[in-house]
């Protein structure tokens, strides 16, 4: 079949399309829930720009089907911010200057919440490793591990 | 980038997905992670009118060592492997290259089996199957048949699959006592394909000379490289710094990587000696050896 109908819950918000068998996840994120959050960047799976949450694995969205989402919950940047308080990721990359430009930074975070989620106290080389799928062209890393690193403590 | 228009399956069951692509034949291609599918369709590089989805067929995800073999399913995610004990146990050649197969996040999605199932010489895991002696567990129409890795790449993108066949295991069977191995990868980035890799695995005797050796290498030719002679060349030696040396010459003399961005053939063949010297001195340490 080349139309599918998905039930995909994005944020916390039960979402039902119908869509194209070759819908990317991050076209129906972005054009059809209008969750433009989520950025694309180099479109080819590197640079980690449309991170997002599947399932709470941190997936490049450009890569995934949306029919493959089909059942899944989804977390896009939107979804960090809760009742009107920043994430701590979200404080970490504001207080530490995590970024300049910004359109890598909602992928990055993503990435950081799920790292937080496994690990708790992530020493410098986990957070570099854990991000080494997101691409940042402006900052050389420095000021996002220590966003990661600020979020990290105030979550402990 | 959208891919080309496609018909989207996702059976619930093996014989289901095998029906499927009985049906479609060369029409079809099986769906994994799609680390490497979705971008080859996305690039349009290639077209498939059907894409059969195999990631909600229920048990093909495990890592468990049973019978005298670890056996791996074809969906086990490479994330999945990067945390298992039993993995990083005395499987060391797969232990090694898992962090280094594309991304974190691209790990969190792509599995074994299509980095195995694939056919591109770029993937890390058919040599590494190739060296640990695995066998590859196919299912099609006429039922469930073993290929050995080392007889499963074919050329370029061609295996041994079936139109009809869907690679459901990998069958690796328990290293004996004194065994080690190793994969050593050269790249020039995180996410990049190797400029030369090497996996290796040997098993030594009471006297700490080699009983079993086993080398292959990744991105060194249209398929895997499997370096026999060389593997031989170390049988019944003690390994020292000369006899890893001269094995390393003998594997990269069997090397046939065409030039590209990440360098020339000479500098590939050479680094493919590197990385056999490096992946055998440190398989025959975690042996036991020197």
């Amino acid at each position: 079949m080349a139309i599918h109908k998905i039930s995909v819950t994005v944020n916390g918000t039960a979402h039902s399309a119908e869509v194209e068998s070759r819908l990317l996840l991050v076209h129906f994120i972005r054009e059809r829930l209008r969750l433009t959050g989520t950025h694309i960047g180099c479109d080819t799976s590197h640079c980690g720009a449309c991170t997002v949450l599947l399932d709470g694995e941190a997936v490049k969205s450009c890569t995934v089907l949306a029919v493959q989402a089909d059942g899944a919950k989804v977390t896009t940047v939107e979804g960090l911010e809760q009742g009107g308080k920043l994430h701590p990721v979200q404080e970490g990359f504001t207080e530490k200057h995590g970024l300049q430009c910004g359109y890598c930074t909602p992928g990055m975070m993503m990435t950081s919440v799920a790292l937080l989620e496994h690990n708790k106290n992530p020493s410098e080389q986990d957070i570099r490793q854990a991000i080494a799928g997101n691409l940042c062209r402006c900052t050389g890393y420095v000021n996002i591990v220590k966003a990661v690193q600020y979020a990290a403590e105030k979550m402990r | 980038m959208i891919p080309a228009a496609f018909d989207y399956h996702r059976p619930s069951s093996l014989d289901e997905a095998v029906a499927l692509l009985a049906r479609h034949g060369d029409g079809a291609k099986v769906l994994s992670g799609g680390m490497s599918l979705l971008p080859v369709l996305k690039l349009r590089l290639g077209s498939f009118a059907h894409l059969v989805d195999i990631g909600k067929i229920p048990g093909l995800d495990y890592i468990k060592e049973d019978g005298g073999f670890l056996k791996i399913g074809a969906m086990t995610r490479q994330a999945t492997i990067e945390r298992s004990e039993i993995v990083r146990g005395r499987y060391h050649a797969l232990a090694d290259a898992v962090p280094l197969i594309a991304d974190p996040l691209v790990r969190n999605r792509g599995t074994i089996g299509g980095n195995v199932a694939n056919g591109d010489p770029g993937n890390d895991q058919p040599a590494i199957m190739i060296a640990l002696g695995a066998t590859l567990v196919l299912r099609g129409s006429k039922g469930e048949r073993g290929v050995a890795a080392n007889q499963f790449y074919k050329g370029f993108y061609a295996t041994a699959l079936g139109p009809d066949e869907i690679l459901t295991e990998m069958r690796i069977p328990v290293p004996p006592a004194r065994s080690g191995g190793a994969y050593a990868k050269l790249k020039r980035k995180v996410g990049d394909f190797a400029a030369a890799a090497a996996a290796v695995q040997v098993t030594l005797d009471a006297k700490g000379a080699v009983e079993r050796a086993a080398i292959a290498l990744t991105n060194a030719g249209p398929t895997p490289v499997e370096a026999s002679e060389a593997a031989r060349s170390l049988i019944g030696k003690v390994p020292d710094q000369k006899t890893i040396a001269e094995a390393a010459k003998l594997a990269a003399a069997k090397c046939a990587p065409s030039a590209d961005r990440r360098g020339s053939v000479e500098y590939k063949k050479e680094m493919a000696r590197v990385m056999v010297m490096r992946a055998l001195t440190k398989a025959v340490a975690r042996a036991g050896g020197r």
